[in-house]
């Protein structure tokens, strides 16, 4: 069973952006290598799914344009775009689908659950695929020989959380002892929160309370309660979009200003939507999360075209543009759309490409070395870097003057 | 442990929340106990209240609260054609039917708005969503100030509708006995549609309370959902003041709940809750009264 | 059981059976997952097709199913068939304890409905906070082909296990439907105060049908945690999997001993069918799919089974 909508829609976009709409049948064929992109477009994941797409088309469209991929005589990447539904069950199914159109590999994934069950899936097949965004540290533990990610895992984005906002403390001072730690009881919360519990003490920080709260949450106003009973000097807030929103905006409302909001991988904080909506209640959030290298041309360059078709831009995008710059770089370097010297070429790759601050790219068991998180602040109506400072392009703003 | 101000602001805060949980339920309670039937289409009817709404402040500057009346009366005419033209007659008057048609419904609703608005989570303008009242050392947010008097004079108002006016009588008569109804002359698919329309028109109305305070994204209402199916079965199926007292009750157990023991774990305290009052007591705390 | 009545069942799954030899992988997946829905909708058909008590929380004996074998074989190593007669057993045995729970007090209709509605989302929530379920991060089951893992090289044996528990169930049904048993079911559902008259024991009669049906459901659970090797709290106590066999159960045909099986074939395909024709905006292949719910109940009221009766010109 094929899906041949879904291609002649990945084809649609990815033509249509290159320039090349002209009808392909005039034309000698060149031969095509097809690329596999699982996201969650539809279901509760959707607004992710559709930046991971946004990253993936444009990629393949800039490859497209500069000629394709050279080692294949110029062969075209036609992406086939899946719909993982937001739920696992559904991602695996999608990558059998992926199978039989004769995908060279899969990237995308976003949430951890549907980037567990879909590697697996895609494993039965030997099939290579690059995980965008999903955390968990369990995907690359599993000793699946497919499966690279390349972005940084969970234990590492908290590990450098923690350093960061310790040396940030320390620069400015200490002024932050005490905090309060609020989390949604996911995957991402929970398992940020235990890490936090142990190793926030070793820091010098004291913690108050831990707070746990649901997705999705009705109300923020309790939450936002006890904080202001509590006054702790640093809030750190790891939720999704909606929740943190709320949260911030009750905190805002309820006139709750410590000294710094610290997120990590927080879903709003570094979102545009939010800063743009909600100035106010914005301003001076800290995140440590993925984002693009702002000292990047070709980053800025994407940067620009996402929010000039009236998009906001997200660090899903730069991700994914980057994963399948990777994967053609890897085609290119193994000089075939072969599964097994595709996986090979990924294993060995020392890709510079990308528009992500990571330097060399180089897989361990699957895990990039090269990849870190990055500090980012809400300063006016902008998200700026401002930790590690070989990356930063501003100062930061700490602690915040309530 | 909190100082007694805190606790008064959470019991407050309950008191707000549970007033718009109540009118959610108020949609709900209705419904079930005149058509009865479990209406599974009701977060996906109350997402696209929301998103009513924010269309109606984005593209045409209108308030929310300018525009209760006029939503409220789109939606009364599209659950009465909802329940007239498409799940009456496609349930066959078999309950697993309308359990069937209310699910489908509510996938095409909630699918239909995510092809129309993408899957982003948006709220309204700033602007009036910081306004606080100061009472002493508490901080009361105003447009959940405004949602509390305008949810307790919307179930006010529902409660005139049904005991003081024909149409209301025919509600309560079809509710009671729909084949003496019949007899009488009143056309049961007809009060069926009305009622249905009430419940759309609550939605519509807390629709308005919600947003000015909370976002909007096409999965919205099913936060809504259970806690309402909650409310209906404390305060007794079928039953107006139940509800509006189980949504109340159910605010302040939840907001107190959250303060105590955690947002997650509160969660758990209403569905305990929920099975409790079932196994004791199915008629409801507040016993049913259709 | 008379020859006609198992003939159709047996043909069915002996039409399936010999698919792994043509089918290709997308074909085989589809099957799988549509069959472990199907097992499920067997379990759910059960207690509300000849028991008449609509429950809206099967998930707790699926997801119980598939929560115990994952755990007995990850954390204590043990052989995953055994695994699964044990994730069969907790399940069936939570079906009782709801059952009691809820038959003793008496609720019915919508308010048993809810009820095991609110069970299943408070396993859910204890599901998710829990350390030994793996919290939120949830469960990974090591891929590692071999028998002793329910792990087959060939995706055809696992589709051919699933095949063999809905037979199983298939006769089972097809026994019940016959047996004194089943008509103290058919029973109750009519008029439990009749039935009562009559001597026949209710309370009983109901808790013997949510523990077998429970029993069923908690099978197919287990079955898809060796499928999709990966389970969390919402897959496994999510509101989805008790309306997927309620929907599936009911398009195929309420009580009737085949409905289920070609329900959850039907259901997927249509979703299947759905997400071609949805084309390229997100969402609308799900417009579809609710259309098509909403359209097969207005026009096939009694289920597809129904159908095929009133095509025969038989009994409506």
């Amino acid at each position: 069973m094929t899906d041949p909508i879904s291609r002649r829609a990945a084809l649609g976009a990815g033509v249509a952006l290159a320039g090349l709409a002209m009808p392909r049948i005039l034309r000698a064929q060149p031969a095509v290598v097809k690329l596999g992109i699982l996201q969650p477009l539809t279901g509760a994941l959707a607004q992710d799914g559709e930046l991971g797409r946004i990253g993936a088309e444009a990629a393949a469209a800039a490859i497209n344009k500069a000629g394709g991929i050279q080692a294949l005589g110029g062969a075209k990447l036609e992406l086939v775009v899946a719909d993982a539904r937001s739920n696992p069950e559904a991602a695996a199914q999608e990558v059998e689908k992926l199978q039989a159109e004769g995908v060279a590999a899969i990237v995308g994934g976003f949430a951890s659950p549907v980037c567990l069950a879909a590697s697996q899936a895609a494993a039965r097949y030997d099939l290579p695929y690059v995980v965008d965004v999903g955390v968990s540290d369990q995907i690359t533990q599993r000793g699946l020989t497919n499966t690279f990610r390349f972005a940084p895992g969970f234990g590492q984005v908290t590990g450098t959380a923690l350093q960061n906002l310790a040396k940030l403390n320390e620069a400015a001072g200490k002024p932050c002892k005490t905090v309060v730690l609020v989390h949604e009881d996911g995957l991402f919360g929970s398992g940020l929160a235990k890490l936090m519990q142990t190793e926030l003490p070793k820091h010098g920080f004291e913690i108050l309370e831990t707070i746990a709260h649901p997705t999705p949450a009705r109300d923020m106003s309790n939450v936002a309660l006890r904080i202001r009973s509590l006054r702790p000097d640093l809030v750190i807030p790891s939720s999704y979009y909606g929740e943190f929103v709320l949260l911030a905006r009750t905190m805002r409302q309820q006139r709750i200003r410590p000294k710094g909001i610290y997120a990590v991988l927080n879903g709003a904080a570094s979102n545009f939507r939010f800063v743009k909506e909600f100035p106010d209640a914005a301003l001076n959030v800290m995140d440590c999360n993925h984002w693009h290298d702002p000292k990047n041309a070709e980053a800025l360059a994407l940067k620009k075209s996402v929010e000039e078709s009236g998009k906001f831009w997200a660090y899903n995008i730069p991700l994914n543009y980057s994963c399948v710059k990777l994967v053609a770089d890897a085609i290119q370097r193994a000089g075939s759309a072969d599964r097994a010297k595709l996986t090979q070429a990924l294993a060995a790759s020392d890709f510079t490409g990308h528009i992500m601050p990571y330097g060399l790219t180089k897989f361990v068991q699957g895990q990039n070395q090269g990849a870190r998180p990055v500090n980012t602040q809400v300063q006016g109506e902008d998200i700026k870097v401002i930790f590690p400072e070989e990356v930063a392009d501003a100062k930061p703003v700490f602690p915040v003057q309530g | 442990m909190y100082a007694p101000e805190i606790v008064a602001e959470a019991v407050v805060n309950g008191l707000m929340s549970g007033a718009t949980y109540a009118l959610v339920a108020l949609g709900l309670t209705l419904v079930y106990g005149v058509l009865h039937i479990v209406n599974f289409a009701h977060g996906a009817l109350l997402t696209c209240a929301m998103f009513a709404v924010l269309g109606l402040n984005l593209w045409l500057g209108i308030d929310p609260y300018w525009a209760i009346l006029p939503l409220a009366l789109i939606f009364f005419a599209f659950g009465y054609g909802l329940q007239r033209f498409i799940i009456g007659p496609s349930s066959h008057g078999e309950d697993r039917n309308t359990l069937l048609v209310t699910l489908g419904l509510s996938i095409v609703l909630e699918n239909l708005m995510l092809a129309a608005f993408k899957s982003d989570t948006r709220s309204l303008g700033a602007d009036t969503a910081f306004d606080v009242l100061e009472l002493g050392p508490m901080l009361i947010s105003r447009p959940r100030l405004i949602g509390f008097g305008v949810a307790l004079a919307t179930a006010a108002l529902l409660w005139l509708l049904l005991s003081a006016t024909d149409t209301g009588r025919a509600i309560r008569a079809v509710a009671k006995e729909k084949l003496g109804a019949q007899l009488v002359g009143i056309d049961p698919r007809h009060i069926f549609a009305v009622t249905f329309g009430i419940g759309c028109a609550c939605l519509a109305i807390a629709a308005c309370l919600l947003l000015p305070t909370f976002y909007v994204n096409p999965r919205v209402g099913n936060a809504f959902v259970l806690v309402a199916f909650t409310i209906v079965v404390l305060g007794g199926m079928g039953s107006i003041a139940g509800a509006l007292v189980g949504g109340l009750f159910v605010g302040v157990v939840e907001s107190l709940g959250g303060l105590l023991l955690g947002e997650s774990l509160g969660q758990l305290g209403i569905f305990l809750i929920f099975i409790l009052v079932l196994l004791v007591r199915p008629t409801g705390l507040f016993g049913a009264r259709a | 059981m008379t020859v006609r009545q198992i003939a159709l069942p047996v043909l069915l799954v002996a039409v399936l059976a010999v698919l792994p030899f043509f089918a290709s992988g997308t074909l085989l997946n589809f099957l799988v997952s549509a069959l472990i829905i199907a097992l499920g909708a067997q379990g759910w058909n059960l207690l509300a097709g000849f028991g008449g008590q609509l429950s809206f929380g099967h998930a707790a004996f699926f997801g119980t199913g598939a929560y115990v074998t994952a755990i007995l074989q990850i954390r204590f190593g043990i052989n995953a068939w055994a695994g699964m007669a044990a994730g069969i057993a907790i399940g069936a045995a939570v079906g009782w304890v709801i059952g009691f729970l809820s038959f003793r007090a008496r609720l019915r209709g919508s308010y048993f409905a809810l009820v095991t509605l609110a069970f299943a989302e408070v396993l859910r929530i204890l599901a998710n906070a829990a350390e030994f379920t793996g919290g939120a991060a949830g469960l990974l089951i090591r891929l590692q082909p071999g028998f002793g893992n329910m792990q087959f090289p060939d995706r055809g044996v696992f589709l051919w296990l699933v095949l063999a528990c809905i037979l199983l169930v298939l006769l089972l049904t097809a026994w019940i439907e016959r047996s004194r048993f089943g008509a103290h079911l058919v029973a109750v559902r009519e008029n439990e105060d009749a039935a009562r008259a009559l001597g026949v024991d209710v309370l009983a009669t109901k808790l013997r049908a949510i523990t077998l049906s429970a029993a069923i459901t908690a099978a197919a659970g287990c079955l898809y945690a060796q499928n999709f090797l990966y389970l969390d709290a919402n897959i496994a106590y999510g509101t989805w999997i008790s309306v997927e066999v309620l929907i599936a159960a009911i398009i195929g045909g309420l009580g009737t001993v085949l409905g289920p099986v070609v329900g959850a074939l039907a259901l997927h395909g249509v979703g299947e069918v759905a997400k071609i024709a949805g084309g390229q905006i997100t969402g609308i292949d799900l417009v579809i799919f609710g259309a098509v719910l909403i359209l097969s109940v207005a026009f096939v009221p009694s289920g597809l089974m129904g159908l095929r009766r009133l095509v025969k010109g038989g009994r409506p």
